[in-house]
């Protein structure tokens, strides 16, 4: 696996104090986010039609099948849209802005797509098409520990 | 099966709403809000309430239909319908779902409404108060991607990169707006217009979307009465027929985490083409639009998803002078919409779109026979109609 970082950022890139992920009660996502622990991407592939499927479900949209694995995916990807976020509609935010969020597509999973923070300068020109990596930013200190998985530019 | 269709079997006979509130001003209750519509609506239609047999709604309204019969002292209540889906998308299938009642012959009267007074409840633009999300959220809010603003911004500004879409078309949306709420009396904005400096200058919220382009939030309530053609007739001049509706989305537009493989879309791809073929009508024969203004970028994608350009020429369709009632080549958002009359959750687009038929809206389009309303785009499922004047039947 090349171009996924798994060395964890210095500090948070958005302020402390927003929702926190948890897995769903029913299991659904749960490999999704033990993977992000140990600095993995993990999405769902269907074992008999091979197509990849981001976000989870418990059946392949493809072919119908029960049998999805979760399969590592190489955090390399292409900027497929973008935003700058200058209106706070959190408290934890207040003070805080612009940030950037950007929709990555991975090209090599049948352009699945991803979300997170676009690290670097917020004000930064941000160009659809650029290549992209993934960044994980745990949190273990929190209730119960997460990682995030932001993207930073690739030169 | 012999004829599935809507067409001319139903119309609105009524339409009814109360004064319209910056939101946290309406002096009412919400529940009061939602009577009050529904009221004044059926005093519009010249109908004894007591006459209403069922309630059709959207969004999970708050205001139960039960509760709604038992304040009404309603005979019977025969049919109560709340529409799947968040946002407003599904004003348009709320109607059309007390048409299929009506037709069908579940229930004779059916009120579609809408209230909201998001004072007393949560706001749609602020983040809900929680300390964790799972699922879909989980994907989204650790990330500051929170608010409805902010989930739309992603889809619209990819649909503007890949057709070279400039800001002056989702401008051209806005202004539209407020030139058309300064004619009307009942408009939040009214007394307030907006000129192209001052959206230029005003504050991005998130980009592609500034200030202007994001609608407001409300307090009010809005009503319209559904009932069969015959009995339309019966009631009070010009009736607006249902000539079609449709409601739905695209191959898994819902697909989570942002993953519609369709994502650059208002989710109309495959309604609209349902629509027209209902209402026997195509995009060159509707003379006045009132299209769902969550964001002018949802609008923009709208219009060019019903046909009335492409988004190749969203740029030259969309400057304003085209956008205005009397004249203009698609008047659009003729009560001043989400962004300027009040954010009803577009169902004071369906009371403006009946109005265009019956001559009596603040900015009248001339003879206007065919009139369309879009409802809630960029969400699933979205929904569509077309009303129509009687010479259309």
């Amino acid at each position: 696996m090349t171009g996924t970082s798994s060395t964890p950022t210095a500090t948070f890139y958005l302020p402390a104090g927003l929702p926190a992920p948890v897995p769903e009660p029913d299991g659904l996502d749960g490999p999704y986010w033990e993977g992000t622990r140990r600095g993995e991407l993990l999405v769902q592939r269907c074992t008999r039609c091979r197509a990849w499927q981001w976000g989870p479900e418990w059946i392949c949209h493809g072919c119908l099948s029960k049998n999805l694995d979760w399969t590592r995916v190489d955090g390399r990807g292409v900027i497929y849209s973008w935003e700058r976020v200058w209106h706070p509609v959190h408290p934890a935010l207040k003070a805080h802005g612009p940030y950037l969020v950007a929709l990555v597509e991975l090209p090599q999973a049948d352009n699945i797509r991803m979300l997170g923070n676009l690290l670097g300068d917020p004000r930064q020109v941000v160009t659809i098409g650029a290549t992209v990596e993934a960044v994980f930013e745990p949190h273990d200190d929190a209730k119960v520990p997460f990682t995030l998985v932001h993207w930073r530019p690739r030169s | 099966m012999k004829e599935r269709t809507l067409r001319g079997k139903t119309a609105i006979a009524g339409v009814g709403e109360t004064a319209y509130y910056k939101h946290g001003q309406a002096p009412e209750s919400e529940f009061q809000l939602a009577l009050e519509a529904i009221l004044k609506a059926c005093a519009d239609a010249g109908l004894d309430p007591r006459q209403v047999d069922g309630f059709a709604s959207y969004s999970n309204d708050r205001n139960d239909p039960s509760r709604i019969a038992a304040a009404l002292g309603l005979p019977a209540l025969r049919f109560s319908n709340m529409q799947w889906g968040g946002g407003g998308g599904g004003g348009s299938a709320a109607v059309a779902n007390a048409a299929a009642a009506v037709a069908g012959g579940i229930a004779d009267c059916v009120v579609v409404f809408r209230a909201l007074a998001q004072g007393q409840f949560q706001r749609f633009g602020a983040a809900p108060p929680v300390a964790t999300v799972s699922g879909e959220p989980a994907l989204t809010f650790p990330y500051g991607l929170i608010s409805p603003a902010q989930r739309f911004a992603m889809r619209v500004m990819r649909f503007l990169h890949d057709h070279r879409i400039r800001h002056e078309a989702q401008r051209a949306i806005a202004l539209a707006s407020y030139h058309h709420a300064q004619a009307n009396p009942r408009a939040v904005m009214h007394g307030r217009p907006l000129t192209a400096e001052a959206y230029d200058a005003s504050r991005w919220i998130v980009e592609p979307f500034r200030l202007y382009d994001c609608c407001m939030e409300n307090d009010g309530a809005a009503a319209v009465v559904v009932v069969s053609a015959e009995r339309a007739r019966d009631l009070r001049p010009k009736p607006a027929y249902l000539l079609g509706a449709a409601q739905g989305s695209e191959y898994r537009n819902a697909a989570r985490g942002h993953n519609a493989p369709l994502y650059a879309t208002s989710s109309f791809t495959t309604v609209a083409p349902q629509l027209y073929e209902m209402a026997g009508v195509s995009a060159e024969d509707v003379d006045v639009v009132q299209s769902y203004e969550n964001f002018t970028g949802g609008v923009l994608m709208s219009l060019v998803e019903h046909g009335f350009f492409t988004a190749e020429e969203a740029n030259d369709f969309l400057v304003v002078d085209n956008l205005l009632a009397p004249s203009g080549r698609l008047p659009l958002n003729t009560s001043g919409g989400n962004l300027a009359e009040c954010y009803m959750h577009g169902l004071e687009l369906v009371i403006e779109a009946a109005r265009q038929l019956r001559g009596d809206s603040t900015s009248p389009v001339p003879d206007a026979e065919v009139s369309m309303v879009i409802s809630g785009p960029m969400v699933t499922p979205v929904s569509s109609l077309i009303l129509g004047a009687e010479a259309t039947l």
